[in-house]
C-alpha cells in the first residue's frame, strides 16, 4: 500500500504484533464454488486473520486479489493445494497482493495467462514454499513472471519453485531490503532477477535449465532506479542452456543461452561462494546497459561489482556469441568463467579476486552494440568495495514469520 | 451538438420522470436517499437501501441524485452506462480546476451497467462509491433475474451477456478488490470519472446554478464529446480515450505505476506517454514488438497490440474487458499514423 521506510517498517510491525490476537481461521475446501468462497474470504478478512486452503486443485476463472494487512493464506502444501488457472479469463495475474504484512505460504498455482503472484506496494511480505509452475514448460505463450514482488519494501521469498516462466521465475523489481533464498528456479528464461532494487541477498537458490540463471539489472525509465547493494552468494548456478524463449521486445530477451549470472548497470553487487557449471556462454557476465537511452537520471554502468572466491566449473565452452569459433579457439577450447564487455567509469566497474580468469570485449561506448569488440583477456584490480552484511536482506521480522 | 442535446434531454426527462415518480406515490415528499447507509452502513447488502432511485427498474434516481455524462467515457463491452452523483441536501461539491470535483464526505457516486434497448434493456451490474468519513468505499452491486432488486456481489461475478454488436460474451462484474485496481491512488479509494474537462459547460453550468457546485471550473470540458470525436483533432481523441480508458492504473501512484507508462491527458513527455519506450514487465504481452507506441506505426505499437487482444496475460484493460473496442481502437490508430 503505502510506502514504508525501514524503521517505519519495524515500528508498524511490532504494533501489530502488540495488538490483541482476534484471528479468525477460514478453511477453503476445494471443490463446488471454491474461486467464490476463497475470493469472498479474502475481500472479508481483517487484519490477523489465517485463510487456509484445503488440498486440492481450485479450478480458478479469475485472478484472485488481497488487499488486506497482515493476513496469511497457507495450504497444504506446494503440492497438495494447487490453484489452477488453466481456465482463467481475465486479470493479469493469478494472485495479486496490495496490502502490508501478507505472509503467503504452502500452494501452489498453475497455469496462470499472465504473471503467476504479484504483490505490488505490498510492504513485508513472505512467500514460503509457494509454487508457480506452466505444466507445458518452455513456452512464449506462458506468462511473464513466476513470483513478482514490485515498488514494496521488505520482501522474503524462501523455499519456493518456480518454473516455466517467459520471462522471469522469480522477480524483484524497484524494491529494498529484499531476501530470495532457498528458491529453485528451473526452465525459466531468467531463473531469479533483482532488478531496479536495492538491499538484495540472493542465497542458497538453485538455478538450473533457464536461459540465464540469476540477473541482477538496472534499466532507465522507470519510477524507480538506482539499483545496488546486491549480494548473490551461495547459489548453485548450473546447466543454465534452455533456448531464450522470451518474447521478442523484453530486456530479457536479449540474454543469451547459457548465462549464469548477468549483471547490469546497478551501484554494488557481490559475487561469491556460488557454484557455477555448465554454463556455456559465461558464467559470470558483467555488462553496461545495452540500448540506446533517453533518461538523464540513468547510470548505465556497473559500478563496484566485485566477483570474490566462486567454484567454476567446466562452462563457456559453448557460447551464444558471433565469432564463436574464432573465439574458442583464441582461448583454448572455452571462454574464462568472467565474461566483461570492458565498460567502466574509472576503474571502479569490475573487481575480482586474484585467480579469476575472464575476458573482456573491451567495447569503446555504451550502448553502441558490439561492433568495435576487441576481445582480450580481462585485466582489473582485487577488490577494495566492502560490502556491509547487515545492509541486504530482508527484515528479521519477517523471518520470524517462517516458523509460524 | 447533438449528442449534448439528446443528453440534456435525458437528464431533463430523468428529472420530470423522478417528479412524477415522487407524485405517484401520494406522498408530499418521498423516503429520501439514506445517508446512515452511504455512510455507516459497511457492506450495505442490497441497493435498495441506499435509496439512489426512485424507480430503480427504470433508473429513475431520487431527489439530490443527479445524472450525468462524461464527454468520453470508458468502454466496458459496449455496455449502456448510467451515471449519478448523490450529494447530501445543504452540501455541494467544489471545482478543482480541470480535475476531479472534491465531494464532500456524505457524497456517492453510482454507475448502472445495461445491455439492450427501450423494454429489452436488462440491468446487469451497479456499482458504487460512497464518500464515507475515513475515505472512499468502493462497492458492486449484481441485479437479480426479475430486475427487482441488485445485491451485493464482493467477489464479483461472470453473467452470460450478448453485446449491441451481437456478440455473446461472458461478462465480469468485478470483485471489491478490483474495484480498487482501477479507483486506487497512492493506497486510496478515489473517483476517476467526474473531472471538469470530461464534463460538459451545461452540466456544470446547471449544477452551479442548483447551489450544488460551488464555482464553474476553469479548462471544463476539455476533452471532446466521444460520437463527435470525428470533429476533434486526432491527438485530443486518443489522448482523452487513453487518459479515461487507461490511465486510471498508467500514472504515478497507481496500479501500473511501476510501468513508467503515464497516459495522462496532462503528460506532455513523450517518453513517458510510450512514445519509444520500451516495455518493462509486458511479457509476452509485448506481442514481438519493441516500443509501446512507433509514431506512425500503429501496427509496431505494442499499445494497440495489446488493445487488440482478448487474451488475459496480453489484454488491456487487464480488467473489465471481454470485447475489443473497435473505436477506440481506430481513435488511437489515428493518433499514432499522425504522429
Amino acid at each position: 500500500m503505502h510506502k514504508l521506510n525501514a524503521t517505519c517498517l519495524s515500528a508498524a510491525f511490532l504494533a501489530f504484533l502488540t495488538q490483541p490476537a482476534l484471528a479468525k481461521v477460514t478453511l477453503i475446501d476445494a471443490g463446488e464454488g471454491a474461486e467464490q468462497r476463497l475470493q469472498e474470504a479474502l475481500i472479508l478478512a481483517e487484519p490477523g486473520d489465517e485463510i487456509v486452503l484445503g488440498a486440492g486443485r481450485f479450478d480458478l476463472s479469475d485472478g484472485l486479489s488481497l488487499d488486506v494487512d497482515s493476513v496469511t493464506l497457507r495450504g497444504a502444501g506446494m503440492d497438495a493445494s494447487v490453484l489452477d488457472f488453466t481456465g482463467q479469463q481475465g486479470a493479469g495475474e493469478g494472485l495479486l497482493v496490495t496490502s502490508d504484512f501478507v505472509t503467503l505460504r504452502d500452494f501452489a498455482l498453475e497455469n496462470p495467462k499472465g504473471d503467476g503472484v504479484k504483490s505490488k506496494g505490498a510492504d513485508a511480505i513472505v512467500y514460503h514454499r509457494i509454487r508457480v509452475t506452466w505444466t507445458n514448460g518452455p513456452d512464449a505463450g506462458n506468462g511473464a513472471y513466476g513470483i513478482y514482488p514490485v515498488e514494496s519494501t521488505g520482501v522474503l521469498i524462501d523455499g519456493a519453485k518456480v518454473s516455466g516462466a517467459s520471462d522471469t521465475g522469480i522477480y524483484v523489481g524497484q524494491s529494498r531490503a529484499i531476501t530470495v533464498r532457498n528458491s529453485i528456479a528451473e526452465a525459466n528464461v531468467a531463473g531469479i532477477e533483482i532488478e531496479n532494487s536495492r538491499d538484495a541477498l540472493v542465497e542458497g537458490n538453485i538455478a538450473t535449465r533457464n536461459t540465464g540463471g540469476i540477473l541482477v539489472f538496472d534499466l532507465p525509465n522507470l519510477p524507480v532506479m538506482g539499483g545496488g547493494n546486491v549480494i548473490l552468494r551461495n547459489n548453485l548456478v548450473v546447466a543454465n542452456d534452455e533456448p531464450n524463449f522470451a518474447p521478442p521486445g523484453n530486456i530479457v530477451a536479449g540474454v543469451r543461452r547459457g548465462t549464469g549470472i548477468l549483471v547490469m548497470a546497478n551501484d554494488g553487487v557481490l559475487v561469491e561462494g556460488n557454484i557455477l557449471s555448465d554454463n556455456p556462454t559465461a558464467h559470470v557476465m558483467v555488462v553496461a546497459y545495452t540500448q540506446s537511452f533517453d533518461d538523464e537520471r540513468y547510470n548505465p554502468y556497473p559500478r563496484n561489482v566485485v566477483v570474490g572466491e566462486n567454484m567454476f566449473g567446466r562452462g563457456g565452452d559453448d557460447p551464444q556469441l558471433d565469432g564463436k569459433e574464432q573465439l574458442l579457439a583464441a582461448f583454448g577450447g572455452a571462454l574464462p568463467p568472467v565474461m566483461w564487455d570492458g565498460l567502466a567509469q574509472g576503474d571502479t566497474g569490475l573487481t575480482a579476486v586474484p585467480g579469476v580468469a575472464g575476458w573482456s570485449l573491451n567495447l569503446p561506448a555504451v550502448g553502441k552494440g558490439l561492433g568495435g569488440a576487441q576481445p582480450a583477456p580481462m585485466a582489473v584490480p582485487a577488490p577494495t568495495y566492502a560490502f556491509a552484511d547487515t545492509s541486504v536482506g530482508a527484515p528479521a521480522e519477517l523471518e520470524a514469520r517462517l516458523n509460524k | 451538438m447533438i449528442g449534448k442535446r439528446i443528453i440534456g434531454g435525458w437528464v431533463l426527462g430523468l428529472a420530470l420522470t423522478a417528479a412524477a415518480a415522487a407524485m405517484a406515490t401520494g406522498k408530499d415528499t418521498p423516503m429520501p436517499v439514506s445517508d446512515a447507509a452511504v455512510m455507516d452502513g459497511g457492506l450495505v447488502r442490497n441497493l435498495s437501501e441506499f435509496g439512489f432511485f426512485a424507480d430503480a427498474r427504470g433508473q429513475v434516481p431520487n431527489a439530490d441524485v443527479t445524472p450525468y455524462r462524461l464527454n468520453t467515457p470508458l468502454y466496458s463491452d459496449g455496455a449502456d452506462k448510467l451515471r449519478f452523483l448523490y450529494l447530501p441536501r445543504g452540501t455541494a461539491a467544489a471545482a478543482n480546476g480541470e480535475g476531479l470535483l472534491s465531494l464532500p464526505v456524505g457524497a456517492a457516486l453510482i454507475k448502472t451497467f445495461a445491455f439492450g434497448e427501450g423494454d429489452q434493456r436488462r440491468l446487469i451490474e451497479t456499482r458504487v462509491l460512497l464518500h464515507r468519513a475515513d475515505g472512499w468505499t468502493a462497492l458492486p452491486y449484481r441485479w437479480n433475474e426479475q430486475q427487482t432488486e441488485a445485491e451485493l456481489a464482493v467477489a464479483g461475478a461472470r453473467i452470460a451477456v450478448t453485446t449491441p454488436q451481437g456478440q455473446e460474451i461472458s461478462y465480469r462484474i468485478p470483485n471489491k478488490n478490483q474495484c480498487k485496481e482501477c479507483h486506487g491512488l497512492n493506497g486510496k479509494v478515489v473517483p476517476i470519472g467526474p473531472k471538469a474537462r470530461n464534463l460538459s459547460r451545461e452540466w456544470l453550468g446547471g449544477m452551479v446554478t442548483a447551489g450544488k457546485l460551488d464555482a464553474m471550473p476553469d479548462h471544463a470540458a476539455e476533452m471532446p464529446l466521444w460520437e463527435a470525436r470525428a470533429d476533434a483533432s486526432a491527438e485530443a481523441a486518443a489522448r482523452a480515450y487513453l487518459d479515461v480508458n487507461c490511465a486510471h492504473c498508467h500514472r504515478p501512484g497507481a496500479t501500473a505505476s511501476n510501468s513508467g507508462l503515464d497516459l495522462r491527458w496532462e503528460q506532455d513527455d513523450p517518453q513517458a506517454l510510450g512514445i519509444g519506450k520500451r516495455p518493462v514487465a509486458a511479457g509476452r504481452g509485448a506481442g514481438g514488438l519493441l516500443f509501446d507506441i512507433v509514431p506512425g506505426k500503429p501496427e509496431e505499437s505494442i499499445l494497440l497490440h495489446r488493445m487488440n487482444d482478448l487474451d488475459p496475460g496480453v489484454a488491456m484493460p487487464e480488467l473489465g474487458k471481454s470485447t475489443i473496442d473497435r473505436d477506440g481502437v481506430s481513435a488511437v490508430e489515428r493518433w499514432i499514423e499522425g504522429l
